[in-house]
């Protein structure tokens, strides 16, 4: 029997935002530290102002990540361009962290297609929601790079609950047989809607689960967005010389409810957890202390950023409000490459009895 | 100017394998994943040779997981490849299911073209060979009710190797399902080069006036057999239809011949509930239906599961149910 000591958790930076990790104060540049917070309050804001507009009635059920975006960011900011990316429903900080717009995250919380659809040229996957069925998804993708001979790599991102499934299992089987570029980035946030980790499991860490497929793994503090990201980057970097995947459990925490139809008040004592996790984890928290502390930044450069993240936060909501009206044809247009034609038979029928093409 | 086609005398399963040679010859990205498909051919030897030939990169012995081949394989063809895998046996797809009705059929939809999934699973089904449980199974229909899922069954070697050929040129899934009670049962002329069988089209067997009769698979030679029994003892003239796409339907060549002859008998061996038949019998109720002399029957497998060997023939349709039932609905 494993406990946690065998994958001690890795950390550089503390909650107090000390640097624990003395060899990288060299890597920590002001430049990264700087882009690092500014992604991370970018997300931050994003997932508030989501829940927010789920509130209005502006968009349907809305997935939150608050707490989480540490683990989200700095696994996303460690991939390069060219690289593939699978997220779930929740990896909002992840996939605008790679390139995704923020109209389009909010556009696939309205129910629209195109809320799944990455930018030309970047290679973002649409939310999982069979929980764990991406994990496939992304060995197979990177399998194809590997068997290419070019050096990109593919991450994924699952939470614990997953980790019960059998395609978690799959995924990690084929990933090691093969020896394929891909890193599954775990996110355990202690629950899977209302069930805690101790339920769904009884190994004391994720990370170990790698033992068995003899897979490289590794445990990071998930609230401290250094260690995640100089983490992710050397098992991408593992992947692409073509030494196999890697499994890394991010050990994090998400303030809020599971959607924005969950009552999390139910299972757990949210109130105090989320006080004590807010003040001794955060993950923003620790970086400005870091900050202010190193005088890397006054309070003046935070204003500033905060100011001009809320505008663009805006400016996704008015664009996503904007945005063209729903097609009808891409219900029928996109099922196969040429439609057969019970779908056109359909469709014909449906626009016939609409009155015309769309409304 | 004549020209003459090369051609070899091949079974069902050695022109599935012709296909599939065909196929990684042509295509560099081509690439087949199953269990046993390498060195060992696969249990039917389906893959025979082409280890050897094309080498472990393409002809790929995966770990024994039926969701992994199929996951997997998504991410290889929205990648760039087009993965033909093996279920060992149709009855052995369904912890597979998921991958292939949450994922595969979907993304297109999903990403709105952007990204898609040319991927075949052609897997071995259907009973009458002594198999042991759960090896038999033709849940054919499960299948076909899956939005942006093209189902397909060959009956005979030709349509095997064009219509598998075909299957690995669509830009999206196909399901191709091997009658194993055929793979076989004889051999026939295969041209040697590639060609297509167009997806989406059944074949006329033979012409008659007075019934269409109807059947898929391993049912066709039933089919064909009762339908000369029927012409034979009671002078009644067959139109016989092997219906080889059972997604999408080919609406023409069903309704034409359904309006020439005004009664239909539909075949197949898997359950009657829910089965393909009902939707073939609908799509006669819209096209057809003032041209109906009688109500159309079913010849079918029963609502239990594809029993044990010993019972297969009493749950199999034969020669004598199609016959009763052609001569029911011409007596109507
Ligand atoms: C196969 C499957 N079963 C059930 C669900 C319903 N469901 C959605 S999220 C969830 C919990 C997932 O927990 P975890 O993997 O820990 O990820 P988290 O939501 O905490 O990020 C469940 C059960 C689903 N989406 N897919």
């Amino acid at each position: 029997m494993k406990d946690e000591s065998f994958f001690p958790i890795q950390q550089i930076v503390n909650g107090e935002g000390k640097l624990v990790e003395k060899s990288f104060e060299g890597s920590l540049t002001d430049e990264l530290v700087k882009v690092m917070y500014e992604k991370m309050l970018r997300a931050r804001l994003f997932d508030r102002k989501g829940v927010n507009l789920q509130r209005q009635g502006r968009i349907g059920t809305y997935v939150p990540f608050e707490g989480q975006e540490a683990a989200q960011i700095g696994s996303a900011s460690a991939l390069e361009e060219g690289d593939w990316m699978f997220p779930t429903y929740r990896d909002h900080g992840a996939t605008m962290t790679y390139g995704q717009s923020l109209s389009r995250i909010f556009l696939y919380w309205k129910g629209r297609y195109e809320g799944g659809v990455p930018p030309e040229g970047k290679h973002i996957f649409p939310p999982a929601v069979p929980i764990a069925s991406q994990l496939l998804h992304a060995t197979g993708a990177a399998w194809a790079e590997k068997k290419k001979g070019s050096d990109r790599a593919a991450i994924v991102y699952f939470g614990d609950g997953a980790t019960s499934e059998g395609d978690f299992h799959e995924g990690m089987n084929f990933a090691s047989v093969f020896d394929v570029p891909v890193v599954f980035f775990n996110q355990n946030n202690g629950f899977a809607i209302s069930v805690p980790m101790s339920r769904q499991m009884k190994s004391k860490t994720i990370a170990q689960k790698a033992l068995a497929y003899d897979m490289e793994s590794v445990r990071v503090d998930g609230n401290d967005v250094f260690a995640v990201y100089f983490e992710t980057k050397k098992a991408l970097e593992r992947a692409r010389q073509g030494n196999g995947p890697t499994l890394i459990e991010a050990v994090t925490w998400r303030y809020g409810a599971h959607t924005t139809s969950d009552d999390p008040s139910k299972y757990r004592d949210n109130d105090k957890e989320n006080e004590v996790r807010r003040e001794k984890a955060d993950p923003l928290l620790r970086v400005e202390r870091y900050m202010k502390a190193n005088g890397i930044a006054d309070d003046g450069w935070f204003n500033n950023l905060e100011k001009a993240l809320a505008e663009e936060i805006e400016k996704a909501v008015s664009d996503m409000e904007s945005y063209p009206n729903v097609d009808v044809n891409d219900l029928f247009d996109h099922v196969f490459e040429h439609p057969t034609w019970t779908i056109e038979q359909q469709k014909q029928t449906y626009l016939a009895a609409k009155g015309g093409k769309d409304e | 100017m004549t020209t003459t086609v090369k051609t070899k005398k091949l079974s069902l399963v050695q022109a599935v394998t012709d296909g599939l040679r065909t196929m990684l010859a042509e295509h560099e990205d081509v690439v087949l994943l199953g269990q046993d498909i390498g060195k060992n051919g696969g249990v039917f030897r389906a893959t025979e040779g082409l280890f050897e030939q094309f080498g472990e990169d393409r002809v790929i012995d995966t770990p024994l997981a039926e969701s992994g081949m199929i996951g997997t394989s998504i991410g290889l063809a929205m990648n760039g490849f087009r993965p033909v895998v093996e279920m060992q046996f149709f009855g052995f797809i369904y912890p597979g299911f998921n991958q292939l009705v949450t994922h595969a059929t979907r993304i297109r939809a999903r990403t709105l073209g952007r990204y898609h999934v040319p991927m075949v699973i052609r897997a071995p089904y259907g009973a009458g060979v002594r198999a042991p449980e759960i090896h038999s199974d033709s849940m054919e229909a499960l299948f076909t009710h899956v939005p942006g899922l093209k189902v397909v069954v060959p009956s005979n070697p030709y349509d095997a190797k064009g219509l598998l050929i075909a299957a690995i040129e669509d830009p999206d899934p196909v399901l191709f399902l091997e009658p194993m009670k055929v793979y076989r049962a004889g051999r026939a002329e295969v041209p040697e080069t590639k060609y297509t069988v167009e997806i989406g089209k059944a074949e006329k067997l033979s012409e008659g006036e007075d019934v269409t009769v109807l059947a898929w698979g391993a049912m066709v030679p039933t089919m064909k057999k009762a339908a000369k029994n029927a012409e034979k003892a009671l002078g009644i003239s067959c139109d016989v239809i092997d219906v080889r796409t059972l997604y999408p339907l080919d609406k023409e060549t069903i309704s034409e011949s359904v309006q020439k002859t005004g009664r239909v008998v539909i075949v197949h061996e898997a359950h009657e509930t829910g089965g393909v038949s009902g939707e073939i019998a609908s799509l006669i109720n819209d096209t057809s239906f003032l041209y109906l002399r009688s109500p159309i029957a079913r010849v079918t497998g029963f609502d239990t599961p594809v029993p044990v060997f010993s019972l297969e023939n009493d749950y199999l349709p034969n020669e004598q149910k199609i016959e009763r039932a052609i001569e029911k609905v011409v007596r109507f």
